[in-house]
């Protein structure tokens, strides 16, 4: 006898039967329209923010640069000041935007995946409790702001977040639970425990809380260059990863004995999932702060074009969720400026309202 | 039919295999032929043990023993490899959500096509195949989840036919439909397993239609075989009794023996309908 787990379910013969949803027949037109909005948000990315820089522009002086080294000169660029803002501000502030919405997005549609759960997200194994902790321990007590080319708060974090996982990982083993539900319940109990320690070290420290208050909501503001290139390798890679688990994570979707029937090992799956989703988590909280909502949602609003198939859900969650950031980062540095809300804020404050019109449209269609 | 015909059915051997939960024994060294192309009914009381040798066959289940097909041990066999041989369903699948039953049949592809790579053209044209044998063609566009209980079924046969198996292990194909249905997938089941040469073992709570399509019945009682053979020699009332607690009379029905379930004392003269004040 098997169990069933998680959200599969046998349905009620009878429920009528809608109409399969557009889009679940043509994945490949959703994918290249979630890659046309990706682009689309970074070039208004670009264009828009304090200083507006014309759209023709910016083209231009992007074109100019890349085809430079082949001697091409594309005339019509922007003014020296112009420029500045645009390579040393704007850009490496989008790019770092749509990697760690994209990171978020698909690490949240993998947990989501292997835990059969609709509810996971990329922080449910204590990746945020433990990045958390870690920053918060540095911002209050480190004497130096950074190691080498990176900072001290980025490598703390990404410390935290795989100690978080890894301590999940190791509590969900000793306790059986190679199975979903007892690793969730691994998850919840090492994050109440990090995240009550990062409220000690909080209390003990308040002359640091503004600081501390800043990186837990997230930030993309102080986005570097260097930023991008540090997290690019691992964040590439992970996501990479997880593009080639997709069609496994399908098969897992049938449960344990069913996808050990067809030739795949959930153990192994499970946990090479696990890694990379979490590795790619690791690296975006690194660089941004807990910023909450893209991991949890992204996935959900991917779903509604491209239906459950996890090889499809993860590119499109992926393309999604980097033009999801890039967008609610313009709202965040447009509203108050010139000063800026916490984008964590703002992810919650547009992605709510839009996944509750998704729903609302999705029940009338039915 | 365009897809190439799958390979004839396998001769299944269960060799001394015992297994438990813990320390709590559930099958003591099980001992089973079943011909190629058979089809071997597991039955027995509930918690006798039939799913958990089900699953130990599949391997899902550390044992000691034995499984071999055609004579090869599935133990040590790579899962990709016995997932070719065996296919599985169990009794109360996992349907996963927001996937067309179209997508969900040609999970049964994966052990013969690279976990990375799209279905190739033969693939598809053996889930089509199989669809269309099932009568699934017309849900291939649909959500698994809007199939009727006996459709559901269909797609779950159709996902561990698409395997193109040697032998079918079935969990309790029946166990959530009415009579009809159940009939119904039972003589699909049959039907394949005549046309491919298929070797089927299922378990079936359900004595008459375990007589009736199965041609050997194995009896399990406490984790061991006490009974087995053709239908008419393992469903006896004597049978029912010890290893059912059941009343029963088995009467000889066309097509085997049925099972005939009888009340313990007489019916009261005046009726149920009526009670006396």
């Amino acid at each position: 006898m098997t169990a069933t787990a998680g959200s599969g379910t046998r349905s009620q013969p009878g429920t009528p039967a809608p109409a399969t949803p557009r889009g679940r027949r043509r994945p490949g037109l959703v994918l290249a329209g979630s890659g046309v909005a990706l682009v689309l948000a970074m070039l208004a990315g670009v264009w828009i923010g304090a200083l507006p820089l014309a759209p023709g522009a910016v083209v231009a002086t992007l074109l100019d640069r890349l085809l430079g080294p082949l001697g091409i000169d594309v005339p019509g660029g922007l003014s020296g000041t112009q420029e500045a803002v645009l390579l040393q501000l704007r850009l490496p502030r989008v790019l770092l935007a749509a990697l760690v919405g994209a990171g978020l997005a698909i690490a949240g549609a993998a947990y989501q995946g292997v835990f059969r759960n609709p509810l996971a997200d990329p922080y449910l194994l204590g990746a945020a409790a433990g990045a958390g902790l870690g920053a918060t321990l540095v911002i209050a007590y480190s004497p130096v702001q950074s190691l080498g080319p990176v900072g001290i708060v980025p490598l703390a974090a990404f410390a935290g977040a795989l100690l978080g996982v890894g301590c999940a990982l190791a509590l969900g083993a000793v306790t059986g639970g190679s199975h979903g539900p007892t690793l969730l319940l691994a998850g919840i109990a090492v994050a109440a425990f990090l995240s009550a320690g990062q409220t000690l070290v909080q209390q003990k420290n308040t002359d640091d809380l503004r600081e501390i208050y800043g990186w837990l909501l997230g930030q993309l503001g102080k986005a570097q260059w260097s930023d991008v290139l540090v997290v690019l390798p691992y964040l590439g890679a992970s996501c990479l990863v997880l593009l080639l688990c997709g069609r496994a994570l399908d098969v897992l979707a049938v449960g344990d004995d069913e996808a050990s029937s067809l030739g795949v090992h959930p153990g192994r799956l499970r946990l090479l999932v696990i890694v990379a989703a979490s590795l790619a988590t690791a690296s975006a909280v690194a660089v941004s702060g807990l910023i909450g909502f893209v991991g949890l949602v992204v996935p959900h609003i991917a779903r509604r074009f491209v239906g459950g198939s996890n090889a499809r859900l993860l590119p499109v969650s992926l393309l999604i969720g980097g033009a999801f950031l890039v967008l609610t980062d313009v709202v965040a540095r447009v509203v108050i400026a010139p000063a800026e809300l916490p984008i964590g804020v703002v992810t919650a404050f547009i992605g709510a309202p839009f996944f509750a019109g998704l729903l609302w449209i999705g029940a009338r269609q039915r | 039919m365009s897809a190439p015909p799958p390979g004839t059915g396998a001769r299944v051997e269960v060799v001394g295999l015992s297994t438990g939960y813990g320390r709590r024994q559930v099958l003591d060294s099980i001992r089973l032929t079943v011909d190629p192309g058979g089809w071997l009914a597991v039955i027995g009381p509930n918690g006798s043990g039939k799913s958990t040798l089900l699953r130990s066959m599949l391997g899902f289940h550390r044992h000691q023993g034995q499984v071999r097909v055609d004579g090869v041990p599935t133990t040590g066999m790579p899962r990709r490899e016995r997932a070719r041989a065996l296919a599985y369903a169990p009794q109360i699948p996992v349907l996963p959500e927001g996937v067309t039953t179209g997508d969900y049949v040609t999970l049964g592809r994966t052990p013969h096509r690279p976990l990375l790579a799209a279905p190739r053209g033969v693939d598809r044209r053996v889930v089509a195949d199989v669809m269309e044998r099932l009568g699934l063609t017309p849900m291939a566009d649909r959500l698994l989840s809007t199939l009727s209980g006996g459709e559901q079924q269909r797609a779950v046969l159709a996902r561990a036919l698409a395997q193109q198996p040697r032998v079918l292990l079935l969990d309790e194909p029946t166990a959530s439909l009415d009579l009809g249905h159940a009939q119904q997938v039972l003589d699909l089941v049959d039907r394949l397993r005549r046309q491919d040469g298929l070797t089927v073992v299922s378990t079936l709570h359900d004595l008459t239609l375990a007589g009736q399509y199965a041609d050997r019945l194995a009896l399990l009682s406490h984790g061991r075989v006490v009974a087995e053979g053709s239908p008419g020699e393992v469903l006896t009332a004597t049978a029912l009794a010890d290893h059912y607690g059941a009343r029963a009379q088995v009467v000889t029905g066309p097509d085997g023996p049925a099972v005939l379930p009888v009340r313990d004392g007489a019916r009261l003269p005046s009726g149920g309908a009526h009670p006396t004040a």
